[in-house]
């Protein structure tokens, strides 16, 4: 083994400092990425790891601090002065254009001349394929592309002008668990051939399978860092011991909370899904043949990856989409011809997983997002007139049932953090009886605590009756509050199981559409 | 009906169609340049006013259709300037600020014409005709789609130019990113706003051409609001076609055919409401974009200002 | 594509109402919509000067003919009417999201039919009821027009900016039409409609030319702020203009709503021509453009949808409208000038938001 100092860094970062208006994002950063190893960097959302890529790959400029490549200090302008210093970054969300072909997307930005060097690109895209042990057709149109494949077009691209140093933000979140184990393999064989590889990631196992050394976030702050020799040394019980006091403080305690209670036999169907087709544009339905039954108190966990038509059964559910076939049976009344305002005068909500674009108004107060759904209704309109003390004493109360924290409740919306908005929503839709809830994605983007809260919340809801439709991607929340999972796979629904410990695997197999396990 | 068919007829309906149609060629591929990079210009109408005014201008003082068609191009670009300023770098509203080019554009010309001409009315020299040898002598349309002015056949050379930059030329790809996905455009290391600077530029200078023809070979002089709405046809052309620029060429002939129709009736002596037969290019828009101008047309970031900072 | 105020500025006005009082906010306001016009006023008088024309004896003759003397200013009174009601209608389609640019064809469309209906029904049915069937007939032709963008914007998606300015050239051509073929009056050598007697027109105020069109105006634009601001129509509009996926997710009908913004957006428009060719008009010619709608755009935009504010605009704007149709008599150049000032006005306006916006982001941090 080498001794860090003996080598020189491929980046140092010295006392690196960001602020916004309001937060300070990043505060005195110190970080060393060494050649050949990959650096996890742990943090829940909002502990300025989104801030410290921006400022390596030069979408944000710090406001303080020092960069130094290769033992040169140096300033990284653009994101292309990054890209020509070797440092490429893969973002969490995909920055391919959609509409081109994979060679036109990696030509995009580099060749600024007159006439594209498209002869030598596919040579250049050759050797990157090569070094990347995969297999990648220039001319596919990347919106054609498998979420993997776009994956390892936007690897190419990042080390495009110059193999140093590579950024994966997140990369795992939208992959199947074989997705992820094929992108292991290629940073394993990145890290082979001399690159720093930096893996940012909210999961902690993922950061210690893959990390030769982690550093944590919080708060903007670097809090602490494992390296190489206590990763081979401690025990992997210990060390994650001692990263999530690092993550959370020293009280550690958000890991384990609530699990599901047993369903009393004697509980009724309230809640059944015949068959259910949706069309859709292309030449697969987005849903096909949905059907699953629920009694009343029952969660269901729906799992799968993002795009299998999760967001289109939760919108068929709601009423948001039109069924083409099937039936939608809320207590023995079919309600798929119903619409949306319908449905919810019987109890059906539903927790949109897209919070800032449909699930509220920004710029209205959190009192009229309260209501939202319920323009026009007594007691917060009468005669069409609104009466604002009804909104507000009304949102008063859920804000302090719900804990949301805010000065008041004619604060507009759009100045809450996320998970406050969150817990907003969430007040919105299980105020005054709800029968059935359909949550999609519910805890996307919330840190580990605010997740916990919003799991429990949903977890006591169902303890108390209400019927639970539960889609999301992390395995983890599924198994701890669900009774029932199926998957979703290409529009299909697998057949409903029990939750039982160690039954990730066989989700995972079902996730990527193959039936034995 | 009996001239409808007649020699005369067709020969003045592909002639005045080719005339009427060569500035939608230039502002509609202006305008799809703007917005395959993300900004809907609708100042398209102001920015081929001010063109043809400033045409008329140039052309005067210089006695020359060339001199006044670069002197059009060039006021074209100015008052996109003007968009560039407060629409790319600024992220002002786009339509608000087309608007307010178009109604100023509208105002400042016909105010100028009006102030300095409004006494003499005088004509432009004459842009003379040059007749393809070969093509032109092709019987009945012959002469009505290969006898115009140079500048005309400028006009096509232009959509097969912009068409293969867009296509094989790294400015092309950045403009097709730009308004597609921006963020991915910046992130691969390209500006986008330099990217949409340029494609805003080109349009106004192409625009600025388009309102110039309207007046140095079209009209032969400048008269308040003379592009009568092209601008806004322009626009919907652009739509239209996106993605196939070459298109533009046979939109805006057929769309110039339309609004030369009532010339050609009334040579064909057939009586029809004049207002009805003025009001078909419009209808013939609504129409159009009824059965093909469903939104999935147009790029995902058009229309949006861009904010590197803000995802 | 993108709302005509966009979340960040709404946002902006929600957020500051908190910290600052009635008064700060008022006097904010006047300052955020004075520099646009004192900026369109310094460059109109840069270009009248370079026309060599006196820009101070220009705007001296605008306030004199506009304000001061007596009959210039019952004509800017008389102007207000229509402007008026079209700027209710604006009030009501761009905090709704949707750009209405089509007035000027909906305006001509009412005020077709209006003056077509005016002289024959003045014999048989008198005063109110007259009046009370001009109105409602404006109203409905023009909502009635509009509902082609609406059906194409609720039902196919298309993009109402291009078919309303469309509908524009098209309305305004059809009217042209039914005045020369169906409307014309036979005792008179230009195309134009029959013309409604002197009599026959709306009741005069304060024994001035003043019609009562003007109390019509008025009400208008408080109602529809007061609609807009109270009610839970109101609310369902601004969040459609607001986050439109919101609406739909809270289950809004958004057919429904869409054909409603633009059928009371363009009614207003018709019954603005209704009121004008009742009270001061009484006729149509077939190549009638009042072409007045989009000047109205910038004035409700920059009073930012507030009743009081519109007011004080479209006051002003008639005073400039009257004024400058007499000083560019005197200084002898064409009547476009206040055409000119708009588009500058929009322009200013456009820089002062993102001044605005810049000044915010600095306050925070």
């Amino acid at each position: 083994m080498v001794l860090a100092s003996e080598i020189t860094p491929t980046v140092e970062l010295i006392g690196i400092t960001k602020a916004y208006p309001g937060v300070v994002a990043n505060s005195d950063i110190h970080l060393t990425l060494l050649p050949g190893e990959v650096h996890s960097l742990l943090g829940e959302n909002g502990a300025g790891k989104s801030t410290l890529i921006g400022i390596l790959s030069g979408m944000v400029q710090p406001d303080a601090g020092e960069i130094r490549i290769n033992g040169k200090t140096v300033r990284i302008h653009s994101p292309r002065d990054a890209l020509e210093r070797g440092i490429g970054t893969v973002y969490q969300h995909s920055l391919l254009v959609p509409t081109l072909t994979v060679l036109d997307n990696l030509l995009l930005g580099v060749d600024q001349g007159w006439k594209l060097g498209r002869e030598m690109a596919m040579a250049r895209l050759h050797e990157l394929a090569t070094l990347l042990d995969v297999e990648i057709d220039p001319s596919s149109i990347v919106g054609d592309l498998a979420l993997g494949q776009r994956q390892q077009v936007e690897i190419v691209r990042a080390l495009w002008r110059g193999e140093g140093v590579l950024i994966l933000d997140e990369p795992t979140s939208m992959l199947t668990p074989q997705g992820a184990e094929k992108l292991v393999q290629v940073v394993r064989r990145l890290v082979s051939k001399g690159l720093a590889v930096v893996f940012i990631t909210h999961k902690l196992s993922e950061a210690l399978d893959l990390g030769d050394r982690v550093t944590v976030l919080r708060r903007g702050k670097i809090v602490g860092e494992v390296t190489p020799d206590e990763l081979h040394n401690k025990s992997r019980l210990q060390v994650t011991d001692e990263v999530l006091k690092m993550i959370f403080g020293e009280k550690s305690d958000a890991s384990q909370g609530t699990s599901a209670t047993q369903l009393s036999d004697t509980a009724g169907e309230t809640f059944r899904v015949d068959h259910v087709s949706v069309k859709g544009d292309g030449p697969h339905p987005v849903l096909d043949e949905v059907s699953f039954a629920l009694k009343r108190g029952e969660i269901l966990g729906i799992a799968g990856i993002d795009g299998n038509g999760q967001k289109e059964l939760a919108e068929v559910l709601a009423g948001q989409r039109r069924v083409d076939n099937g039936e939608i049976i809320l207590e023995d009344l079919s309600i798929q011809h119903l619409s949306i305002a319908a449905r919810q005068a019987k109890g059906l909500r539903y927790v949109t997983d897209d919070r800032h674009g449909e699930g509220m108004v920004g710029p209205l107060s959190i009192a009229l997002n309260v209501v939202l759904k319920r323009v026009g209704e007594a007691p917060f309109w009468r005669w069409s007139f609104v009466r604002h003390g009804a909104i507000r004493e009304f949102a008063r109360k859920l804000i302090n049932d719900h804990d949301v924290r805010t000065p008041h409740e004619e604060v507009a919306i759009s100045t809450l953090s996320g998970g406050n908005m969150q817990k907003v929503i969430l007040a919105r839709e299980l105020a005054l009886a709800p029968q059935v809830v359909v949550y999609n994605k519910p805890t996307y983007g919330l840190d580990a605590r605010t997740t916990a809260i919003v799991l429990a919340r949903i977890a006591d809801q169902a303890r108390a009756g209400v019927t639970t439709v539960f889609i999301s991607t992390e395995l983890s929340e599924i198994v701890a509050i669900c009774h029932r999972v199926a998957v979703m796979y290409r529009g299909q629904l697998s057949e409903p199981i029990s939750v039982r410990p160690g039954i990730e695997l066989q989700l995972g197999a079902l996730m990527t559409g193959s039936t034995a396990v | 009906m009996n001239g409808l068919f007649s020699e005369l007829f067709i020969s003045s309906l592909v002639s005045g169609g080719v005339i009427a149609g060569i500035p939608l060629i230039y502002a509609g591929l202006g305008e799809a340049i703007s917005e395959r990079a993300g900004v809907l210009n609708v100042g398209l109408e102001g920015m081929m006013l001010g063109g043809a005014y400033g045409g008329f201008v140039g052309a005067l003082h210089f006695q020359s259709t060339w001199f006044g068609l670069m002197c059009g191009g060039l006021t074209g670009m100015v008052i996109s300037l003007l968009m560039v300023v407060l629409c790319v770098r600024l992220n002002s509203n786009q339509i608000v600020v087309g608007i307010a080019i178009t109604l100023g554009a509208e105002g400042v010309t016909a105010l100028l014409h009006g102030a300095i001409y409004g006494d003499s009315y005088p004509r432009v020299p004459t842009a003379h005709p040059y007749a393809i040898p070969l093509l032109s002598e092709i019987p009945i349309i012959g002469p009505g789609f290969f006898n115009h002015h140079v500048s005309a056949y400028f006009a096509v050379a232009c959509v097969f130019f912009v068409s293969w930059v867009l296509k094989s030329t790294g400015i092309g790809l950045s403009i097709k990113a730009a308004g597609d996905q921006p963020h991915a455009l910046e992130a691969a290391g390209g500006g986008v706003h330099r990217t949409r600077t340029i494609a805003v530029l080109s349009t106004g200078l192409l625009a600025g051409l388009g309102g110039a023809f309207i007046v140095l070979v079209g009209a032969g002089l400048f008269v308040p609001f003379v592009t009568n709405g092209k601008g806004f046809i322009a626009i919907v052309l652009a739509m239209l076609v996106r993605g196939r620029v070459k298109w533009i060429i046979v939109a805006s002939v057929l769309f110039g055919m339309s609004l030369s129709l009532t010339t050609a009736l009334q040579l064909a002596g057939v009586d029809v409401p004049i207002d009805l037969v003025l009001m078909l290019p419009f209808v013939l828009i609504i129409v159009v974009l009824f059965a093909f101008g469903r939104r999935s047309y147009l790029p995902a970031a058009l229309a949006l200002p861009y904010d590197r900072e803000q995802r | 594509m993108s709302a005509p105020h966009d979340g960040t500025t709404v946002a902006l006005a929600e957020h500051k109402s908190q910290t600052e009082s009635r008064l700060e906010r008022v006097s904010r306001s006047m300052t955020n919509a004075l520099i646009p016009v004192v900026g369109a006023f310094i460059i109109g008088g840069l270009l009248l000067a370079v026309l060599g024309r006196n820009p101070f004896a220009f705007y001296g003759n605008v306030i004199d003919h506009g304000l001061i003397g007596s009959l210039g200013r019952q004509e800017t009174l008389i102007r207000m009417a229509p402007l008026l009601l079209i700027a209710a209608g604006l009030m009501i389609a761009f905090p709704a999201g949707i750009w209405n640019l089509g007035t000027d064809g909906q305006y001509v469309m009412g005020g077709v039919i209006v003056a077509a209906l005016g002289p024959e029904l003045a014999p048989h049915v008198s005063g109110f009821v007259l009046f009370t069937i001009l109105f409602i007939a404006g109203f409905v032709v023009a909502a009635i027009w509009s509902l082609i963008p609406a059906i194409l914007k609720a039902w196919y998606g298309i993009n109402e900016i291009i078919s309303t300015l469309m509908l524009t050239f098209i309305g305004l051509r059809f009217s042209a039409f039914l005045v020369k073929e169906y409307f014309y009056d036979r005792e008179t050598t230009v195309p134009q409609t029959r013309v409604l007697a002197v009599a026959d027109r709306l009741p005069r105020m304060f024994s001035s030319r003043v019609h009562i069109g003007l109390i019509v105006g008025l009400v208008a634009v408080i109602a529809v702020h007061f609609v807009m601001r109270n009610t839970a129509f109101g609310l369902r509009l601004r969040i459609v203009g607001m986050n439109p996926k919101a609406a739909i997710h809270a289950g809004m009908n958004m057919k429904v709503l869409t054909l409603a913004i633009f059928t009371l957006s363009a009614g207003f428009a018709g019954l603005a021509a209704a009121v004008n060719i009742s009270g001061v008009d009484g006729v149509v010619r077939a190549e009638w453009n009042p072409a007045v709608g989009l000047l109205v755009v910038p004035l409700v935009f920059l009073a930012r949808f507030h009743a009081a504010s519109v007011i004080v605009f479209i006051a002003a704007f008639a005073v400039f409208k009257v004024g400058g149709e007499s000083a560019s008599r005197k200084a002898d150049i064409p009547n476009f000038m206040v055409l000119f000032m708009v588009g500058l006005l929009l322009i200013f306006m456009a820089l002062g938001e993102y001044m605005q916006l810049r000044s915010s982001r600095k306050h925070q941090s």
